[in-house]
Parts: C-alpha cells; sequence; structure tokens
C-alpha cells in the first residue's frame, strides 16, 4: 500500500522556486511593456526641475560645456539626458562645447550629435554653435589642468582642426569661461570630480546626470555645489517631461527615457514581489522551526 | 638612491601642490597649472605602458599555451585591430576626419560588437539582482528589516508608479507620496550617511598624502630596497 502523500509547505514550495523562473519573469517583465508600448505620465521632481530651470535661465549665447564620461554600458541611462540636456541647451540659443575624460565616450557624444544637434538644430554651425573636442585623457587631472588652461588642453577639435580657428572658442581660457557644465558621468571620473576641481574652485554653476546607482552618492552636494541632478532612467524622463511641455517640438524624439520607464517600472514591481515572495518564505520557515523545537 | 630619488620628488610636488591650494599666487599657482598638464602627458604615457603590458601578459600566455590561452588571443587580437584601425583612420574619407567619424572601421566596429558586448554585460546584472533580492534581501534584524523597507520604497519611488499609486493621499499627508518619501530618504538619512563617508575618505586621504609627503609611506616604491 502506498504511503500517503504528505503536503510540501508552502515556504518550502516558495524557496525552492527556480532561479530559470525569475529569470524568465524578469525577461518578461522587460519584453512585455516594450512590446506593448506601456507608458506611465511622468512629473519632473524639484532636483531636476532646478537643472532645467538654470538651462532656461541662460540668455541665447552662453557658454555651455558639456562632458559625456560614460560608455556604452550606461548609455541607456545617460544618453536620454544628455541628449535632452543638449536639446534644451541648443533651443535656448546656447553655444555648446561636447567633451569627454572616459575613452569610451567619444561615440557617445557623436551619437548625441547625430541624434540631437544634427536632427533638431540643422541650421546649426560646427565652430560656430557647436564643438566637438573629443577625448582627453588623465582623468581628474584633465579636469584640473582645463580649469588651469582650457586651449592648453585642447590645441584642437576632435577631427586635429586648430582650435584657434573656432569662433566659438575666443575668449575661452578655462573652465571658469563656461556659464554652466553639464556632467553627464558614470563612475570614476565623473560628475564628483567635475564638482571637485572645476566647478567649486572656479566658481562655474555645474548640473549633472548619473546613473541611478550613483545618484545617492551625489546628494551631499546638492544644492549648494550641485544646481540639480537627474538620476537614473527616471531623472532622464522627468527631464525629457519638462522640455516636451516647454517645447513639444521634440516630440518622439526626445522621449526616450520616458519610454523606457514602463519597463523599468515593470522590472521594479517584479523585484519587489520577489523581495516579498522571499519574506514571506522566510517568514514562514522560521514559523515552523519555532514549532518543531516546541 | 633607488628610493631616496623618488621620496625626495614626491615630497617636493606634494608640497609645492598643497602649498598651491592655499597660496594662489605665484609661482606656486603657475607650478599648480604646470604639473597639471604634465599630469596628463604622463597619462598618455600611461596608455603606452598599459598597451605594452597588456600585450606583454598574454603574448606571453598565448606562447606558453597556458589556461584559458585562447581568450589572450582573442583580446591580443581584439586589442591590435581596434588600435589599427582608430591610429589609421581606416575607412575614413579623409585624414582630416575624426577617427570615430561616419564610414570608419573604428566606428563600425565599436557600434557592431564593444556597445551590444557592454549593454549586454550591464543588463545582465537585472536577472542577477532580482535573483539576489530573492534570495538574499531578507528581514532577518531590525536593521535588515529597516533596509529592506527603505530599499522597497526607493525601488517605488524612483518609478513613475511611485507618484500614481499615492497620488490619492490628501494634502496634509502630502510627505506619505511614495515619490516625496523616496526623495526624503535619499536627501536626509542618505545624505547624512554620504557625507559621514566623504569626511572619513578626506582624513584618510589627507593622513595617507602627509605619510607620502613625509617619506613614511613607501610600498608605491615597490618594495626597492638599497
Amino acid at each position: 500500500m502506498p504511503a500517503p502523500r504528505t503536503r510540501e509547505p508552502l515556504h518550502c514550495t516558495l524557496a525552492r522556486i527556480d532561479r530559470r523562473v525569475i529569470f524568465a519573469a524578469m525577461t518578461l517583465a522587460v519584453a512585455l511593456p516594450m512590446l506593448f508600448h506601456l507608458e506611465f505620465p511622468v512629473h519632473p521632481s524639484p532636483i531636476v526641475t532646478r537643472i532645467f530651470e538654470k538651462i532656461e535661465s541662460l540668455p541665447p549665447g552662453a557658454r555651455v560645456l558639456f562632458s559625456f564620461d560614460y560608455g556604452p554600458s550606461t548609455a541607456p541611462e545617460n544618453q536620454p539626458m544628455a541628449e535632452a540636456a543638449l536639446r534644451h541647451a541648443l533651443a535656448r540659443g546656447c553655444r555648446v562645447y561636447l567633451m569627454t575624460i572616459w575613452a569610451t565616450g567619444p561615440p557617445q557624444v557623436v551619437r548625441a550629435i547625430d541624434n540631437a544637434v544634427k536632427t533638431d538644430f540643422v541650421d546649426r554651425v560646427y565652430g560656430r554653435d557647436y564643438i566637438c573636442l573629443g577625448f582627453k585623457a588623465g582623468d581628474q587631472g584633465a579636469i584640473n589642468a582645463l580649469a588651469a588652461d582650457f586651449k592648453g588642453m585642447f590645441t584642437t577639435d576632435a577631427n586635429g582642426a586648430d582650435i584657434e580657428s573656432f569662433e566659438m572658442m575666443r575668449g575661452i581660457e578655462s573652465t571658469k569661461s563656461f556659464d554652466l557644465i553639464v556632467a553627464i558621468g558614470a563612475g570614476l571620473p565623473g560628475v564628483k570630480e567635475w564638482i571637485q576641481f572645476a566647478a567649486d574652485p572656479g566658481n562655474v554653476p555645474i548640473v549633472a546626470g548619473t546613473t541611478a546607482v550613483e545618484a545617492p552618492l551625489l546628494y551631499p552636494y546638492y544644492p549648494r555645489q550641485l544646481i540639480g541632478l537627474m538620476g537614473g532612467l527616471q531623472g532622464a524622463a522627468e527631464y525629457e517631461a519638462a522640455l516636451l511641455a516647454k517645447y513639444p517640438q521634440f516630440g518622439e524624439r526626445s522621449a526616450r527615457a520616458i519610454r523606457m520607464m514602463g519597463p523599468q517600472t515593470v522590472a521594479h514591481l517584479l523585484i519587489l514581489a520577489l523581495v516579498v515572495i522571499g519574506n514571506v518564505a522566510f517568514v514562514l520557515e522560521r514559523r515552523a522551526q519555532k514549532r518543531a523545537t516546541r | 638612491m633607488k628610493t631616496q630619488v623618488p621620496i625626495l620628488i614626491t615630497m617636493i610636488v606634494g608640497a609645492s601642490l598643497v602649498l598651491a591650494m592655499f597660496v594662489p599666487h605665484s609661482p606656486f599657482r603657475t607650478l599648480d597649472e604646470h604639473f597639471s598638464v604634465w599630469f596628463d602627458i604622463l597619462a598618455c604615457f600611461a596608455f603606452v605602458l598599459g598597451g605594452g603590458n597588456l600585450l606583454k601578459v598574454h603574448l606571453r600566455k598565448v606562447s606558453a599555451r597556458g589556461k584559458d590561452w585562447a581568450y589572450s588571443a582573442v583580446t591580443v587580437a581584439s586589442f591590435l585591430v581596434m588600435l589599427v584601425a582608430g591610429l589609421f583612420k581606416l575607412g575614413a574619407p579623409s585624414w582630416d576626419t575624426d577617427f570615430i567619424g561616419d564610414g570608419t572601421w573604428f566606428k563600425a566596429i565599436y557600434d557592431a560588437t564593444f556597445a551590444p558586448l557592454q549593454a549586454t554585460m550591464f543588463s545582465l546584472l537585472a536577472f542577477f539582482v532580482a535573483s539576489a533580492s530573492f534570495r538574499a534581501f531578507r528581514a532577518k534584524t531590525r536593521e535588515a528589516t529597516l533596509l529592506l523597507v527603505a530599499a522597497s520604497i526607493i525601488l517605488v519611488g524612483r518609478t513613475p508608479l511611485g507618484d500614481t499609486l499615492t497620488a490619492w493621499l490628501p494634502r496634509p499627508l502630502e510627505f506619505l507620496r511614495i515619490a516625496n518619501l523616496s526623495n526624503w530618504l535619499l536627501s536626509v538619512p542618505n545624505l547624512a550617511g554620504q557625507r559621514a563617508i566623504m569626511v572619513g575618505i578626506a582624513l584618510g586621504v589627507i593622513s595617507t598624502s602627509l605619510k607620502l609627503i613625509l617619506g613614511i609611506e613607501r610600498s608605491h616604491l615597490g618594495g626597492v630596497r638599497e
């Protein structure tokens, strides 16, 4: 006669959820919202609104230095915020200077020029309205040197043309010559180094965008040394929302982060659900152990 | 000599840079500017050294057919292909264009291999975070429970759902909205912790720098003995 089948306790069932099931759930959590274009309304938070207001307050012709200090790994987070801020600065009629202190950064600069400048601002002239300075080696040492002698460090643009031949480079002596620094970073060297070596000593206003992981590390600088901060994809989406409210002409081109927040929201909810399930299993297991020891 | 000269250089450069920070006048200010530019030049040489070292380590492994030598062969080949494509601007319409410009081999390889590979590696984190959150994130102690609650608020608060879910709360209870709680967690407890860590690190940096300048700390000399 077969032994009666005992029902497995719930905590054992929960604890045995296979890793592959979790991976499959994560795949669906990201893929389905992308396929069905799931979008949520995004509202700018105060820390992001301050960046928007700062760029909005710049007069036409103001000099804005953009540093793209990230690579392709964090581009999904960093690129939308960089392009949104770039579009905004150009819409205000600012002159923008694009550079990077990351060796993997130059293609991101080129991508931003292609997506933002060459698409939405076809009338802007290279060397007069925008310039690509390319990569500069030396990490925070390079920033320190730029703070002392900008043209001594960038003797040519990214294409090797003499820096003095560009109209917009006249009057640029150091990072102090800029009206605003926009540092988009993903680690070291990045936003923190721009604050420590260029913005704070030179009293140059700085706004920043970083990955969600790095954002909490920068809160000590906000709001006195850092005007505002876009933290992760949510920060980028908030900036895009603020930008589209004022400049609707950019449309879908400047709504990439907003679109990506759908999959990210569902993925966050899945992680939260997994934490809850894990803890339910843990509590039930502890109760069962206590009962067994009585 | 092998230790005394580097110590002397460290002492002079270190002391000059500290003085330049507090005395923004000539000659210290100029010294600071010169040292910064020299540092940049040295950093460029570091690329050459790094590349040379990479070739040395991996070519040795390939020639000795050591463990996983095939990976080393791929590393060397990839390094050389990117180096040649970038240095000689292969595929560029003219020598005046950027090495990463349209049509260049460097851009094509970067876009087709490097970018997707890096994105793939980074994307894998989502799967590992999901698995780890299920297996390791347990409310075992009071501190762990606090961390769990804070993390949950941030997880939801850093999405548009954080706004939507608690938007119904009346004005007197506005501070309980998930987005506001998330902002408060980042701006108050997180900020306090980060500041404490930063001050601790800064004190450590000052102490280590002083040791280096005064020649007490010599480990950077690579254990050279007279």
